[in-house]
């Protein structure tokens, strides 16, 4: 194989580009084979398999992964064979596109990595391509080498006689005698006769026919393969002869006429010049201009850096916002209506950055049609997978990891949610089940809704289950939407068996915990008979947060404001003491557990009793609730989200930072660890004998 | 003023590839990612050379190559196909279009500059 002699630097950045390229290539890939697999035989799917095996082969071809460019073979003869309707698309060879997509897959990331496929990856699956193609012996080899290596030179000079008269199609085809002959030229010495004798007489002239012809003799030190290959690309346009003659040709025979046929080759070519004398001036005016160009690619890293400025910027503009109405907003309104609107253009670049990151969760969701085709056949269930918003844009790392949660969602649907067609049928139900999949924006969030029309889920099982694994007390009593919450708790399998499909060990803790790390949560809503709806609530960015500044103490903290239900000063009867050393308050017949935010990071010289204080009544993503006692509330803001993780090193209870207007740090609540780190606090204070606090 | 080459192909990596290779050797370089907007390049700029992948979506190489031959300013300018394929029908039907010429995929840069100066030599 010619490996491209591009230097290395080139060489990384292409292959940077191959991968990316790969990685939407392969996303189409997935998508177009959905669509195969729901509508059957649809040709310009097809035709868009084809080009992406196609186009990923082209690419790895030249980076000289040949495993790759095997397998991408075979592929795409049976894709050709399919759209040219030389075989037929069953059942069996949907499942052979489907497993090769995934075995063609897998070898893209092992190239991606950087790993060599063990020489028998994926043998299986070409097998059986193989066997779909006829039967017939494998499709020509494995890599190709890009063209037929040149013989090796011989040392000895040779004479050759080289006979070419071009027919008119050479020159249709623009190709041009005096660039072959200048070509042969540089093999060796080289004589060149033309031959006027067809050429008519003037009248009869037509300028789309070929009249001359050429008998070259050519000295050189090469092979007649060498020779051949000037003429490659006519030598079906024309007559050509390529003798070796014994006896080097006296050259100065044949030099006079050389100068003739130079002169003739030049004068006589116009009928076939490719650049008609019309047209040419107008050239210079559209340089330059690309006309196909609507996107371009950026560095992710670049992006980031142009959040982060404008993040920058925000702050710095709401702090010299802030400078300005403190000292002098009184004198001067115009200089404040000037800052309003540098405030409202600031908010709008920040949109408009935000913006470049967003991308449609299509890409997650077309790889669903597949896992649902694939589990349903696994588990033997009819079920066809609606769904609707793939245009929804968020922000590109929550797409990526949206992939797992949804992956796992959807799996535990099919194998577990839909039930079997009997049943179905039992139940009323049509025998074929239905998965929504839906994706919508909702304020500054994207609501995500994975919905099943199957059983619901089975809370009998669920509480037993829960009592089984201890998480649970066996007399607790707990409502419905309780019991179907206990599929979040860590180490709760729903599935009462293990199934080849789902038991894959994580269960929806794990969906939730992904979804929480994106700073989301996930709801259940499940009817028994009638089926069970996931909610995935999460933010459109990771970059900027809806904020509530509470201060406590002396402290500034941030609560998102997304998980805030209300305020309120709670009066003294409201506030009732747990024997064992609770808090809770009463709000509307709600008993709801009170948490001091003060206590819960050590800050001193805040407000103690609620009643003095505010209580932030705060929604989990468990549907729970909490109520954050804090000084006051000082107000709502956007801020711009800095990670302890990557500038400091995580902290438990803390989510980010964040810069106030007045350039002071403020914590952002992780306002789902709050319960977990005030229990730690509470029993490090039990230890050391302490009393918690006054009015414990 | 160097010669102008249009480089037809949805593989932004083959793009990126003719486009390097080629500005490097002084060529200017324009990009489409399929037949139609290669034409759409064309009506409005005049270029020496065009180098077309086959398959592409929303118009083929081919059917690009024929519409080129069918008439107007490029009607006669070479035009070469970037296949895989070496010596198959493909390459064939690309030729019976018109096509002047043909690279190998992969290519060496070398050997995509002496073709290119094979069909439009400076």
């Amino acid at each position: 194989m010619s490996t491209p002699t591009f230097g290395s630097d080139e060489l990384a950045q292409f292959r940077r580009t191959f991968f990316e390229e790969c990685t939407e290539l392969l996303a189409d890939l997935e998508e177009r084979l959905g669509a195969l697999v729901a509508f059957s035989s649809d040709v310009e799917s097809l035709n868009a398999i084809f080009r992406a095996v196609h186009s990923v082969k082209a690419g790895a071809g030249a980076f000289g992964y040949t495993v790759l460019v095997g397998f991408a073979h075979r592929f795409e003869a049976l894709l050709d064979r399919l759209r040219d309707g030389k075989a037929e698309l069953d059942e069996r060879t949907l499942a052979a596109l489907v497993a090769a997509a995934d075995v063609f897959s897998a070898l893209v990331d092992l190239a991606r990595q950087g790993e060599v496929p063990a020489d028998d990856f994926g043998a299986d699956v070409a097998e059986e391509l193989g066997a779909l193609l006829d039967g017939a012996a494998p499709t020509a080899s494995v890599a190709r080498p890009a063209e037929a290596a040149p013989e090796a030179a011989k040392p000895a000079e040779k004479s050759y006689r080289i006979l070419f008269r071009p027919n008119a199609e050479l020159f249709r085809h623009a190709n041009e005698p005096l660039y072959l002959i200048r070509e042969m030229k540089t093999l060796g010495e080289l004589t060149v006769d033309c031959d006027l004798s067809r050429l008519p007489p003037f009248d009869a002239f037509n300028i789309d026919d070929s009249y001359l012809g050429w008998t070259m003799t050519l000295r050189a030190v090469c092979t007649p393969a060498a020779i051949a290959e000037v003429f490659e690309f006519v030598d079906d346009e024309c007559v050509l002869t390529i003798e070796e003659i014994a006896a080097a040709v006296e050259p100065d025979e044949a030099s006079p006429v050389v100068a003739v046929a130079a002169t003739v080759a030049t004068t006589v070519a116009p009928p076939s010049d490719p650049q008609p004398s019309g047209s040419k001036p107008s050239e210079s005016k559209a340089a330059g201009k690309t006309g196909s160009i609507s996107s371009i690619r950026v560095d992710l890293y670049r992006v980031d850096r142009l959040v982060n400025m404008v993040g920058e910027l925000v702050i710095a503009q709401a702090m010299l916002a802030q400078q300005f109405t403190e000292s002098h907003s009184h004198d001067d309104p115009t200089a404040l209506q000037g800052f309003e609107h540098l405030a409202g253009l600031t908010r709008e670049l920040q949109e408009c950055v935000m913006a470049i990151r967003m991308q449609p969760v299509k890409s997650v969701f077309s790889r669903m049609p597949r896992l649902v085709r694939d589990v349903g056949h696994k588990t033997g269930k009819d079920v066809r997978l609606e769904m609707a918003g793939e245009q929804t844009e968020v922000d590109k790392t929550v797409v990526e990891e949206l992939a797992d949660p949804l992956t796992h969602m959807i799996r535990n649907a099919v194998d577990h949610g839909i039930e079997d067609a009997a049943e179905r049928l039992a139940a009323g139900k049509p025998a074929e089940g239905v998965i929504r999949l839906s994706a919508q924006h909702a304020g500054s969030n994207i609501l995500i809704h994975v919905e099943d029309d199957g059983a619901g889920l089975d809370r009998d099982r669920l509480f037993a289950k829960a009592v089984e694994k201890g998480i649970v007390p066996a007399g607790a009593k707990l409502t419905g939407e309780e019991i179907d919450e206990l599929i979040f708790a860590p180490g709760f399998s729903t599935a009462a068996a293990v199934t080849d499909v789902s038991g894959r060990g994580v269960g929806m803790d794990v969906v939730r915990r992904n979804v929480q790390a994106l700073g989301g949560r996930v709801q259940v809503m499940s009817t028994p008979g009638k089926g069970t709806r996931f909610t995935l609530v999460i933010p459109l960015t990771l970059a900027v947060l809806d904020g509530m500044v509470v201060a406590v103490g002396w402290e500034k903290y941030i609560l998102p404001l997304t998980s805030i239900v209300e305020s309120f000063r709670p009066g003294r009867g409201q506030i009732r003491v747990i024997p064992g050393g609770g808090e809770v308050v009463s709000i509307r017949g709600e008993f709801v557990r009170l948490i001091h935010l003060a206590r819960v990071f050590g800050v001193t010289e805040a407000v103690a009793d609620p009643c003095q204080g505010l209580v932030v009544l705060i929604e989990l993503a468990n549907g729970g609730k909490l109520g954050v006692v804090v000084d006051e509330l000082i107000g709502q803001q956007q801020v711009v989200i800095k990670s302890l993780q990557d500038n400091y090193d995580p902290v438990p209870g803390i989510s980010g930072a964040t810069i106030l207007g007045n350039g002071r740090v403020a914590l952002i609540v992780d306002i789902e660890e709050l319960t977990r780190l005030y229990d730690r606090n509470a029993r490090i204070a039990d230890a050391l004998r302490q009393p918690i606090a006054a009015n414990a | 003023m160097p010669r102008k080459i249009l480089t037809v192909d949805d593989s932004r990596t083959m793009r990126d590839m003719v486009t390097y290779t080629l500005k490097g050797a002084g060529f200017d370089v324009l990009e489409a990612e399929d037949g139609v907007k290669a034409l759409g390049v064309l009506a409005s700029t005049r270029v020496d050379l065009i180098i077309t992948d086959i398959n592409m979506p929303n118009m083929d190489g081919v059917t690009l190559v024929k519409r080129v031959r069918a008439g107007g300013a490029h009607a006669s300018t070479p035009i070469l196909i970037l296949t895989t394929e070496s010596g198959d029908d493909r390459k064939a039907s690309g030729k019976a279009a018109g096509a002047t010429g043909w690279i190998v995929k992969p290519f060496a840069p070398e050997k995509l500059l002496s073709v290119v100066n094979k069909v439009c030599p400076a």
